[in-house]
């Protein structure tokens, strides 16, 4: 394929702000997001991952974060949902990809969050995920879904 | 098979949503991690839960969940309740225990199958 599809320009771009700690819109970006898909007419499955990572990652700025920015962009080939936030940032990634590592309060995990299976979840449902993070300052998550027909 | 029919036969309480009752159910998830039932829950699912806060709104919408049942007499907190109706989401209480509430369910779809 001449030219690497990173230079193409995406046929949609968005980009939504979440804020930390505010559970009661809590799921609202995703929900966009899912909506905004649907409209595109993608294949259900493509729908699905992208759901369950854009519903993760903002449930990590809501759960963890000051606040958050998630860009959608979507083109022939694929969605990439891009998450930075300003928050504490993760020391230890490898740790934090862990399953059942957490540093959720009582209060997340009474909610039923912070089980330690939000990242987890990503790597899974995501084609392409990478993750960096600065300690002080904020994570930054990258999430790639192909889209392909019959996926 | 029709959510409502579900609803008459564990005379569960529908607290919203129920102009979505016609909905049907081929499955069920049990879970109060919202990790776990984004994950793993499949569309149509009807979810059992004794979550009562707004986010499981969200993760019924998200997934096309049919509705949420809250086990044990759990009421679903103020905020639940007006973003379900908004939603139109079918929330019910169920006054047995999460294992009962989700057995019963498990053998009418069972026996509906046969």
């Amino acid at each position: 394929m001449p030219g690497k599809s990173a230079d193409k320009k995406p046929s949609f771009s968005d980009t939504f702000s979440v804020v930390g700690g505010n559970f009661d819109d809590a799921g609202r970006v995703s929900s966009r997001i899912k909506g905004i898909l649907k409209k595109m007419c993608l294949p259900f499955e493509v729908i699905r991952k992208a759901a369950i990572c854009t519903f993760e990652a903002e449930m990590n700025i809501v759960c963890y974060a000051q606040r958050g920015d998630i860009t959608l962009s979507v083109d022939e080939d694929r969605i990439v949902i891009e998450v930075v936030d300003q928050g504490e940032g993760i020391p230890d990634i490898d740790l934090a990809m862990q399953a059942g590592y957490s540093t959720s309060t009582a209060k997340i995990r009474e909610m039923g969050f912070g089980a330690g299976m939000g990242l987890m979840n990503i790597d899974r449902y995501a084609d392409d995920f990478d993750i960096t993070s600065e300690v002080g300052k904020g994570t930054k998550l990258v999430m790639i879904v192909n889209i392909t027909e019959g996926s | 098979m029709e959510l409502g029919f579900i609803v008459k036969n564990l005379k569960l309480m529908v607290r919203s949503g129920s102009e979505n009752l016609t909905v049907d159910v081929n499955g069920g998830y049990v879970g109060d991690l919202l990790s776990d039932v984004i994950a793993n829950s499949k569309q149509g699912d009807i979810w059992i839960t004794r979550q009562i806060h707004q986010n499981i709104v969200a993760v019924a919408t998200l997934k096309d969940l049919a509705g949420i049942i809250l086990v044990d007499n759990n009421e679903p907190a103020r905020e639940t309740l007006e973003k379900a109706i908004r939603e139109m989401v079918p929330v019910m209480v169920s006054e047995l225990p999460c294992f009962e509430t989700a057995g019963r369910i498990y053998q009418l779809i069972a026996a509906r199958e046969k």
